[in-house]
């Protein structure tokens, strides 16, 4: 333990050689601990000039919290870091900055009701004569968007700008910072294939001035397209640094969890004769759903594909009550339900799980046993309001064990676990609430590859008991996976309906068959 | 830090920080006790204790109410005139129509829990911020005082038995040497009530969860509009009992009395360590946080030390309780 605290610098026995590629970046034996965790023991990274390395582990394996220590939002307890071969101690997100590190977070930190100019210039606007020289601040931001071949008004609200977009304006100001080191916490979540082209782009052009850029990504598709090297962190240590190109998927995986994942096939139980569970007619709101029917049978999983905004969650969260709706009839097990909020839902048997587990999943304050028992309090509720802890508890533990979620004890605040698990304290909720139908959006977002088939086999668990599912999902793989049946949505409109082993570029056709311009042109006509 | 003591430390994390703040505010309060029996005799005198419980009854009892709506992530602006329009309305039942008292102690604690209903109604349905809501209900109660009362006193001097309700000590009869007056016992009956509403009952439990998450719980098929209303309405039927205990402490009812007393109640509860963002927060905590102002206010005047003075005392203790909150959160 006192080792770790020893001042340990390599750095006074190692004078930096005229060794021709100095890594823009070293940092070794990096120890890290939080009160009761261990966050890093002896981590190792290297970035090179004009390089894309990619960081990868699975959730809690210590690469996010690596990098705050090299952005100056940790500070390190033992360990070097070196900037182009000099010894630095980065102390605050402003020194980071100077030393030219600039760092991209997942949760995008930008004023939304400020012009993208000034975003960028945030603290350091140009002045004149003491006033601010709005011109000037323009011009600044207009020369950035132009090096980086983007086009972008400076004035714009980045209130008004998509998702992407507003990515490029978190880029243009860590670039006006003149960083050599560019830290991306992954920067595709909410992004469509077209956008995460843009971003490519850009990222090769940086590479290409020799800005070194840390791609962290749990997307193995993307690491192979975009990075050099991959680097894989597990518990807190450094695996290895492998190059990307040849090294295959599956090996890449296996440093991540430690073992090999063997990818088991999907049994799927014929549901061909099952009853209809849900169905749905005629669902409309706005331009946002037009006219969506489906049906989902008991024990079936329907897989809903479709690009960002298609309106896959916003059927789901029209179905499940949480959003207004200007048409259409839902009918659960034969019959018609008058859904107007989630709580009619819930008592149709309509479970959601939301893709936002911390906004709208979870209670994040509370811990496990009240957040499963959330949506059935009323069932434990003895005379006088007063709850019976001991079958919450029951119940809870219960839960615990048959999905085998990992928290020290029931009475752990939800907050404290990993995501995978906390998706299971949510499933564990509509289980307790008897739902059969469940609706989940974006299952595995932010969940670990470990995590991640441990949640399919959970939900082919639950169909193979009689549950209907729903799995709305971004990632075609996954759909195609869990899915008995898959329907695709582009722009509000269901577009297709799809068996199970349907291919990837079926899918991704109807994902882009437009009928709005058609529709347009048609309301036009009728107009004029 | 070795390996196997990670988890365990983990785990009783949260719980030991809970009870961490409250031992703080605690040593606090006893800190402050002792240090005001040193500097003056007459502080550590039965009477003067009792004195102390006494004046603390009233903000106690506000500051319990508001406890409540600040763990949902509200805020109550109201609790203050909403007090003195409950004694107003007392007043009125018992001196102008010069009914049985039983009835006015009712209709006051009814009177609070209707405004409560229609604040939290105006919050949940309505969707105005609680702050605005509640600020609009207490210039609205203000009025409403004045003009019921005539913007005059109503005394209880036909009611013989009211200034008993919190003046008089049903302990004192049974055990002399400590008369409590029952001010003090329906304080300490109001916190219990409280802390077992919040701890063991379903409206507890989504008092914090609302404050937690309050989407979640949307979306979790609770009927979340209910429930704030509930809270809404529980903090003002207490605030009812606190419009009794000042009325019958002054055997009148002051219309113009009751706005800043608000601000009192929240100083009590950040003192003790109630978060304002919601989701956290003990009666328990606030109870001590609302002792140690009454104590301060009373160890200062012993002292004589100015009245102004003692108000800079009470700014500097709020903020020093939440700097106290903040540097343990960083170094947990």
């Amino acid at each position: 333990m006192a080792g770790h605290f020893a001042p340990a610098s390599p750095a006074d026995a190692a004078v930096p050689l005229a060794n021709p590629p100095v890594p823009l970046v070293e940092m070794t034996d990096i120890d890290k601990s939080f009160p009761g965790v261990r966050a890093l023991s002896r981590a190792r990274f290297e970035l090179k000039p004009g390089e894309v390395h990619a960081l990868m582990g699975e959730n809690g394996a210590g690469k996010s919290t690596l990098m705050k220590i090299l952005s100056g939002v940790y500070t390190r307890d033992a360990g070097s870091v070196l900037l182009d071969g000099q010894p630095v101690d980065i102390t605050s997100p402003r020194q980071a900055q100077s030393l030219g590190v600039g760092i991209i977070h997942q949760e995008l930190a930008l004023m939304r009701d400020l012009t993208a100019a000034q975003n960028i210039f945030i603290g350091r606007e140009p002045r004149r004569f003491g006033i601010l020289d709005e011109g000037q601040l323009n011009r600044d931001a207009a020369a950035i968007f132009a090096s980086m071949n983007l086009k972008l008004e400076p004035t714009v609200k980045v209130e008004t700008l998509t998702i992407a977009k507003q990515q490029m304006v978190e880029i243009a100001k860590a670039l006006s910072y003149r960083s050599r080191v560019l830290i991306m916490d992954e920067p595709t979540a909410a992004l469509n294939d077209a956008e995460i082209a843009e971003l490519f782009t850009i990222i090769n052009r940086l590479k290409a001035e020799g800005v070194g850029v840390v791609y962290i990504s749990h997307k193995m598709d993307e690491i192979k397209r975009i990075s050099d090297r991959v680097t894989v962190m597990r518990d807190g240590e450094y695996v290895g640094t492998v190059p990307a190109a040849d090294t295959p998927i599956e090996t890449i995986i296996s440093m991540m969890v430690g073992r090999t994942l063997s990818n088991e096939a999907l049994v799927i139980p014929n549901t061909a004769d099952a009853p209809v569970a849900l169905e749905v007619k005629n669902l409309n709101r706005g331009r946002e759903i037009r006219d969506v029917s489906f049906a989902v049978k008991k024990g079936e999983i329907l897989g809903f594909a479709g690009l960002m905004g298609a309106g896959r969650t916003e059927v789901a969260r029209a179905i499940f009550g949480a959003d207004r709706r200007e048409s259409g009839e839902i009918w659960v097990h034969g019959k018609r339900v008058g859904i107007a909020s989630p709580k009619d839902a819930v008592e149709a048997g309509i479970g959601y799980l939301s893709e936002d587990r911390k906004h709208f999943g979870l209670a994040t304050g509370l811990d496990v046993r009240n957040n499963i028992a959330l949506a059935s309090l009323d069932r434990f509720t003895g005379l006088g309001g007063v709850l019976d802890e001991a079958s919450m508890q029951k119940e809870a533990v219960g839960y615990i064990g048959q999905l085998s979620i990992k928290t020290p004890s029931d009475t752990q605040e939800a907050r404290l676990l990993s995501g995978g698990n906390q998706q299971k304290v949510v499933i564990a909720k509509w289980l307790l609430r008897d739902c059969d139908i469940l609706i989940f959006d974006e299952p595995t977002r932010g969940i670990d590859v470990g995590a991640k088939s441990e949640i399919y086999k959970l939900l082919n668990a639950l169909a193979a008991e009689g549950k209907a599912i729903i799995v709305i999902s971004s990632e075609l793989p996954e759909v195609l996976r869990l899915s008995h049946r898959i329907a695709v949505m582009c722009e509000g409109r269901l577009t297709g309906m799809l068996p199970g082993g349907a291919s990837q570029e079926e899918i991704m056709r109807l994902a882009t068959q437009r009928q709005s311009s058609v529709a347009e042109s048609a309301t036009q006509r009728r107009t004029a | 830090m070795t390996d196997t003591a990670a988890p365990a430390a983990q785990k009783s994390g949260p719980r030991i920080s809970g009870a961490f703040h409250r031992l703080l505010a605690f040593s606090g309060l006893i800190a402050l006790v002792v240090a005001f029996s040193l500097a003056s005799p007459n502080f550590m005198q039965t009477q003067n204790i009792l004195a102390i419980l006494q004046a603390t009854s009233v903000n106690g009892v506000l500051a319990i109410a508001a406890t409540l709506v600040i763990i949902t992530g509200g805020i109550d602006l109201s609790v203050g005139t909403l007090m003195t329009f409950c004694a107003v309305i007392a007043g009125v039942i018992l001196t102008y129509l010069g009914l049985p008292l039983p009835l006015g102690v009712v209709g006051a604690i009814l009177a609070g829990t209707v405004c409560g209903l229609i604040s939290g109604t105006i919050i949940a349905k309505l969707k105005v911020p609680p702050f605005i809501a509640t600020l609009g209900m207490m210039l609205i109660l203000k009025g409403l005082s004045l003009v019921i009362s005539g913007t005059r006193p109503i005394y209880f001097n036909d009611t013989p038995g009211f200034n008993q309700i919190a003046l008089g000590s049903v302990v004192g009869q049974i055990i002399p040497a400590v008369p409590v007056p029952n001010g003090v016992m329906i304080l300490f009956a109001v916190a219990l009530i409280a802390a077992f509403v919040l701890g063991k009952t379903a409206l507890g439990r989504y008092t914090f969860a609302l404050g937690s998450n309050e989407e979640a719980v949307r979306l979790s098929g609770v009927n979340v509009d209910r429930w704030k209303i509930g809270v809404y309405a529980l903090a003002g039927g207490i605030v009812g009992v606190a419009g009794v205990l000042i009325a019958s402490r002054l055997n009148s009812a002051q219309p113009a009395l009751g706005q800043g007393y608000e601000l009192d109640a929240i100083a009590a509860v950040v003192i003790g360590g109630t978060s304002l963002s919601g989701g956290r927060g003990t009666v328990l905590g606030t109870l001590i946080g609302a002792l140690i102002i009454s104590v301060l206010a009373n160890g200062l005047r012993i002292l004589s030390v100015a009245q102004e003075w003692q108000t800079v005392v009470t700014g500097c203790i709020i903020i020093l309780a939440v700097y106290a909150d903040i540097l343990r959160r960083r170094t947990l």
